[in-house]
């Protein structure tokens, strides 16, 4: 076991991946020489060169329309997009394309891209580098969209969507980088759970709370408090949008009656409305309130010295865990 | 610097008309230029004026369909037979093609069936067939995407070391003048020259994107943006196949060999609607298509054919009945073809099976399913 960052076991996925698969590039702005802006890249240019680790132009729809040709090719490219506010230029090629190619071919081609995302708030940048456009991309058939919350996670994972044959549109909590946790580098796909199963992170009995990305460590800080009043909060880390393992999202719905959704986009249109309209279909009778959802406001995401009001924190949590019960 | 030259006039002098490669004249003359050598037998011609026939009798046939209601629209490439047919014909087996949804000429010349084309725009599927087979990509409708992928594969071919070899691969990569506009072709322009990507990317300058004439994507003739690039660009007859044929061929030769990308604008004309559903009468002059109708790219050939006495008697009958021939097949294919099938919809959209689609198309299944128990 090693004690790694969120960000160094990406880090060290990426590697892993690379060492296992001469196909495996990386490529994006600026992961060449400097490791990428939070250096997720560190080090990799310098042990698979220049023609695996590719510093790109600047233009995030010709990184992803060239990952693509890789792909055709029969690469497997990693692709980076710098900032999550950043990916709407390449969104044509995601969604037009780089989704519909398979389904194009009736089959006959395979896209296993991997568009890595650092997304999310609360780092005090400028504007779009704080959002969180994952909605957009669980909208869009032809896609996988995970999101990973710890290192061994994001160690893993990052590993098994590069895997995949599919494309995997991977969202990476960038505020949670720095959280540390021990990881077996050493591990082995048969060591992990499937890329898309949801995972119980915190059980409980009164009610659920889902959560994905960096909301995660929010809701367990939230249950913590939760269960200080008495309150025992099952806390559920999705993992994977797109597919969803709704399994196990019904099952602990289905035994509490009461759910929270929390995540930082918007709440209009969010994927908590997916989860809420699905839980309500499944759960309907074993409800005991409606679920309510917390999230980001319906306005753009704040300047920075607004963002701890505009994202879920913990009393927003229990404010909405008290409703459920008030209700 | 002065305004007018951020305008776009020049700081050195251009030639007033741009330089235009041509190897045969609209009169059927075959004419030498020094850059294009260019050595055909007869039988060689002989086999590019059939492409053509065919290429152009495939395409009156689909647009007759189209006209009969059997397929939902079609882009017609009559006018860039010649375009299509000399540069597909110059292309090497290896070779990657990444055509846009009007290269049924080049299709022809790689063996894809063109029932395929008929079915994408019949609705039966989104294209179908396998890219791999044919190393010919499926058609992009998304204006100038396909230059990205183009790109991108021959940076794949570049990694794989094979450049100089046998096994070398160029890429081509269709597209039309007002897919010069699209940020995707300007940005395939950056990575190409920065990476030196063994890619050709031609343009068919066929004057008319939908309604808007080519003024409206360009003040500068297309091919002289490749030097603001970095890299050679050229103006070919697109309406003569010997010079696109020329032309393609020296420039796939110089991605096989390292030498990076090259553009080339086939200056032709798109004798037709935009497709079915257009009305070239609102926004064009007959007047002149009847001047681009002189320059046709099949008569040239046919007059030199006959002018040099290439063609044994009845030589043009039979490309002329063997076309009609691949016409009544093609219909009767279109007209005998299976639709897909409402459980399709949810096939191939993921490699590895996915909850929901498989939800879907059982639910769906089982919908349908309970209308033939009512209705028994």
């Amino acid at each position: 076991m090693t004690t790694l960052t969120l960000g160094k076991a990406m880090n060290e996925g990426l590697r892993k991946a690379m060492e296992n698969d001469p196909k495996v590039l990386v490529m994006g702005e600026d992961v060449g020489k400097l490791g990428g802006v939070f250096r997720i890249t560190d080090g990799l240019q310098k042990d698979f060169g220049e023609e695996r680790v590719i510093d790109t132009p600047l233009a995030e729809s010709g990184i992803v329309g060239t990952a693509i040709g890789l792909a055709l090719r029969g690469y497997r490219p990693v692709v980076e997009i710098q900032f999550d506010g950043f990916v709407f230029p390449a969104a044509d090629q995601i969604i037009t394309q780089l989704a519909k190619l398979r389904m194009r071919s009736l089959g006959s081609l395979e896209l296993p891209v991997v568009v890595r995302i650092p997304w999310g708030g609360g780092i005090g940048a400028v504007e779009h580098h704080s959002e969180s456009p994952e909605a957009y991309f669980t909208h869009t058939a032809g896609l996988r969209v995970v999101a990973c919350s710890n290192p061994l996670d994001a160690f893993a994972m990052i590993q098994q969507a590069i895997a995949s044959p599919d494309p995997v549109i991977f969202f990476e909590p960038k505020r949670r980088y720095w959280d540390k946790a021990e990881v077996d580098v050493e591990s082995a796909p048969a060591d992990w759970a499937p890329l898309h199963e949801a995972r119980v992170v915190q059980p409980g009995e009164h009610a659920t709370v889902l959560a994905y990305g960096p909301s995660v460590k929010t809701c367990l800080e939230a249950a913590a408090a939760a269960a200080e009043e008495g309150r025992s909060l099952e806390v559920i880390d999705l993992r994977s949008l797109n597919p969803l393992d709704i399994g196990t999202v019904v099952d602990s719905v289905n035994r509490t009656g009461r759910c929270v959704v929390v995540h930082e986009a918007p709440v209009f249109s969010g994927f908590g409305a997916e989860l809420a309209a699905r839980i309500t279909e499944r759960c309907f009778y074993r409800l005991e309130s409606p679920v309510l959802r917390v999230g980001g406001f319906s306005a753009p995401y704040p300047p920075s010295r607004n963002e701890d009001h505009y994202l879920p924190d913990l009393d927003r949590i229990l404010d909405a865990v008290d409703r459920t019960f008030a209700w | 610097m002065t305004i007018d030259s951020v305008r776009g006039v020049p700081d050195t002098p251009e030639p007033a008309e741009p330089e235009l490669v041509q190897l045969l004249t609209p009169e059927g003359e075959r004419v030498e230029h020094p850059d294009y050598p260019l050595d055909l037998s007869a039988e060689e011609v002989r086999d590019l004026y059939r492409d053509l026939v065919i290429v152009r009798r495939l395409d009156l046939e689909s647009v007759a369909l189209t006209r009969q209601g059997e397929v939902g629209l079609w882009p017609s490439l009559l006018g860039q037979e010649a375009a299509q047919i000399g540069s597909g014909r110059a292309l090497s087996e290896n070779d990657m093609v990444f055509p846009t949804y009007r290269e049924h000429g080049v299709a022809w010349c790689r063996g894809v069936d063109h029932l395929n084309m008929i079915g994408l725009f019949r609705g039966v599927s989104h294209g179908g067939w396998d890219p791999t087979e044919h190393n010919f990509h499926l058609y992009t409708v998304v204006i100038g995407s396909q230059t990205l992928h183009a790109t991108g594969y021959a940076m794949g071919v570049q990694r794989d070391g094979v450049l100089g070899t046998p096994s070398a691969a160029a890429t081509i990569a269709y597209f039309g003048d007002g897919a010069t506009s699209q940020g995707d072709v300007h940005e395939s322009f950056v990575f190409a020259t920065v990476f030196n990507a063994p890619i050709v990317f031609f343009c068919q300058n066929n004057q008319w994107a939908i309604s808007e004439p080519l003024e409206k994507q360009s003040r500068i003739p297309l091919y002289r943006r490749a030097q603001g690039y970095g890299f050679p660009g050229l103006r070919v007859d697109g309406n003569d196949v010997f010079a696109c044929l020329a032309v393609t061929r020296k420039a796939l030769e110089n991605a096989r060999t390292g030498q990076g990308p090259t553009l080339i604008e086939a200056f032709t004309y798109r004798m037709g609607a935009h497709t079915t559903t257009d009305d070239p009468t609102r926004y064009r002059l007959k007047a002149e298509e009847e001047a681009w109708k002189l320059k046709d790219p099949i008569e040239r050939v046919k007059a030199y054919l006959v002018r040099n006495d290439l063609a044994e008697t009845g030589f043009f009958e039979k490309v002329e009945d063997e076309a009609k021939q691949m016409g009544r097949e093609l219909r009767d294919g279109c007209l005998s073809m299976p639709d897909p099938g409402p459980l399709a919809m949810f096939e191939n959209v993921y490699a590895e099976p996915h909850p929901l689609m498989t939800e879907e198309q059982e639910q769906f299944a089982a919908y349908l399913a309970s209308f033939e128990e009512e209705s028994r």
